[in-house]
């Protein structure tokens, strides 16, 4: 029997004015997963998180975090929960420790600040100002206060937006860190490799409405099944032969190179087959899979920076 | 929303806030420092004079200077006040603050602490510059007046935070509380005109005008039961400010 949801999200909606944030909202995340609410911006990503986490009051619709309901229960979901904010910012001349040691004088229990900014990499900006740190280092802040009660839950809105491409991979093997010590995670971003690489299980959210929700590997598979594989090849019949494969509907050639188009698992190792088989010589091989990215606009019709 | 200890956090959170008030050498210099330089110089310029004169004009300047001080470095107060909820507000600092079991009162009244704290510093420091430059320092009721000074404070206070529940952005929200609180400034009774009949209503209607007439009063050593229309004044301002500004503050 698979345990209970840590949170379920039952049909909610949150309008502002007349404009229609979140719509008939709903979803699970379970104990120990890194759960991603992943969509452009806009979308109502950060809206929705931040009724879970009790920020704001939907409109219509239930929500349970633990069991509690969020905006009623706050107190005793406060230090069960950890929070990064999108945007938040912290004084421009307090000083790392500083804001660790407030956060934890605000807990009940808590982990060691010093150990914590340790296993962050932050030690040596332990007495930085906040306004001096880069953009990394303030995420990795923001983890680490998120982190002070040792919560069970830990939510992260858009934690690697504006980072650039090593500071987003150190933030990613954190977050992995984090799960990995049996928390939760529910994340919300608009990258959609980055969903894909960390999140255990996604929800698309378009214009306030979930579109679809799995594992990313299942709505691949569902949505984008095409596989491509590109040979470059200077034997005459490749194409032929390549196109009377099981897997394959249609063989194009682009210059030197020829791109099988073919769906199912079975494509590249036919390819292969087919390749020993006729002896061909091959002076390059690559496989393309398709990504979130394509699952995403397939089921929008856009890009999800469009 | 917060059902946690009303005030945990406050202390550690108001100790945290001095720190970083005298981290910023702009902030700290205008805060304290301008107040205090200007008392100093006009104590050097018209100090000499007063101890001699016996003029009309002298007399009220006597008075007059210190109370000038006094509502300035409340006005100082508020505006910071108003300054540093905006600045928090539009960077996000607020609604971080908010998502922690900190109580959102305890934000508000660790600024309020903080910001009382810097009156009561600029009111020690220009006590001690006064007392060289300036002759009326030896008899005046330090004590007593610092004390009308905070209460006057806090009351404005309370008008700095509807300002600042009312103003969306960090940028406009400085001027608008100049503007709102140097209008007053006229009426208030701090400058020896004579208004016409017409504008002593609007003067009535001013809190200002409490502040200055409890200060003024206790400056020239009346006893407190006789402002206890001013304290009561300012006690009511003060409240009725808190309410609507507690229905109409912002987090973000």
């Amino acid at each position: 029997m698979p345990a209970a949801p840590v949170v379920r999200v039952s049909g909610i909606r949150k309008t502002y004015g007349a404009t229609v944030a979140v719509d008939d909202v709903s979803f699970e995340v379970q104990p120990g997963e890194i759960f991603g609410l992943i969509g452009p911006n806009g979308a109502g990503k950060t809206t929705t998180m931040e009724c879970v986490e009790g920020l704001r009051q939907p409109d219509r619709g239930r929500i349970e975090v633990f069991g509690l309901e969020p905006t009623r229960d706050a107190a005793a979901l406060q230090t069960r929960i950890g929070v990064q904010l999108q945007e938040a910012q912290l004084q421009k001349r307090v000083k790392v420790w500083e804001a660790v040691d407030l956060w934890a004088s605000l807990y009940p229990t808590t982990v060691n600040g010093d150990r914590l900014l340790d296993q962050l990499g932050l030690t040596e900006k332990r007495d930085a100002w906040f306004m001096t740190l880069s953009g990394g280092q303030k995420q990795r802040l923001f983890i680490a206060l998120a982190l002070i009660n040792d919560p069970e839950l830990v939510f992260l809105d858009e934690l690697t937006t504006g980072l650039d491409p090593q500071a987003r991979r150190t933030i990613w093997d954190l977050v992995r860190d984090i799960r990995e010590r049996g928390k939760t995670v529910f994340l919300t971003t608009h990258l959609m490799e980055e969903a894909e690489r960390l999140c255990d299980r996604v929800a698309i959210i378009e214009h306030g409405h979930i579109i679809d929700h799995d594992t990313p590997a299942e709505l691949i598979a569902r949505h984008c099944p095409e596989r491509t594989v590109v040979v470059a090849t200077a034997h005459d019949d490749a194409a032929a032969h390549f196109q009377a494969l099981p897997s394959v509907d249609t063989v194009t050639d682009e210059d030197t190179r020829l791109s099988v188009h073919g769906r199912g698992d079975e494509l590249v190792t036919e390819v292969i087959h087919c390749l020993s088989e006729h002896r061909m010589h091959v002076t390059e091989f690559r496989t393309e899979q398709p990504t979130l990215e394509d699952v995403f606009l397939k089921l929008t019709g856009h890009s999800i920076r469009g | 929303m917060s059902s946690s200890p009303p005030l945990r956090g406050l202390w550690k959170l108001t100790w945290l806030e001095i720190k970083i008030f005298v981290r910023e050498p702009m902030g700290f210099i205008s805060a304290i420092g301008i107040p205090v330089l200007i008392f100093v110089v006009l104590g050097r310029t018209l100090g000499q004079r007063l101890g001699e004169a016996t003029t009309q004009a002298a007399v009220q300047l006597r008075v007059g200077l210190p109370i000038f001080a006094a509502v300035f470095i409340a006005i100082n107060t508020v505006l910071s006040l108003v300054a540093i909820i905006s600045i928090y507000r539009e960077g996000g600092i607020l609604k971080r603050l908010r998502a922690t079991p900190l109580a959102p009162v305890t934000i508000l009244v660790t600024h309020v602490l903080v910001k009382l704290l810097l009156t009561a510093v600029t009111v020690v420091l220009m006590v001690l510059a006064g007392r060289r430059y300036y002759p009326a320092g030896a008899d005046v009721p330090v004590v007593a007046f610092s004390l009308a000074l905070l209460l006057s404070t806090w009351s404005i206070l309370s008008i700095g935070f509807i300002i600042a529940s009312v103003v969306r952005t960090a940028r406009f929200a400085p001027p608008l509380g100049s503007l709102v609180l140097g209008s007053m400034l006229p009426f208030s009774g701090l400058f020896p005109i004579d208004l016409p009949p017409s504008m002593e209503l609007v003067s009535r209607a001013m809190p200002l005008t409490y502040a200055v007439s409890l200060l003024s009063g206790v400056w020239r050593g009346e006893p407190w039961s006789a402002h206890l229309g001013d304290i009561g004044a300012l006690v009511v301002v003060f409240s009725v400010c808190t309410l609507i500004a507690s229905r109409v503050f912002r987090w973000e």
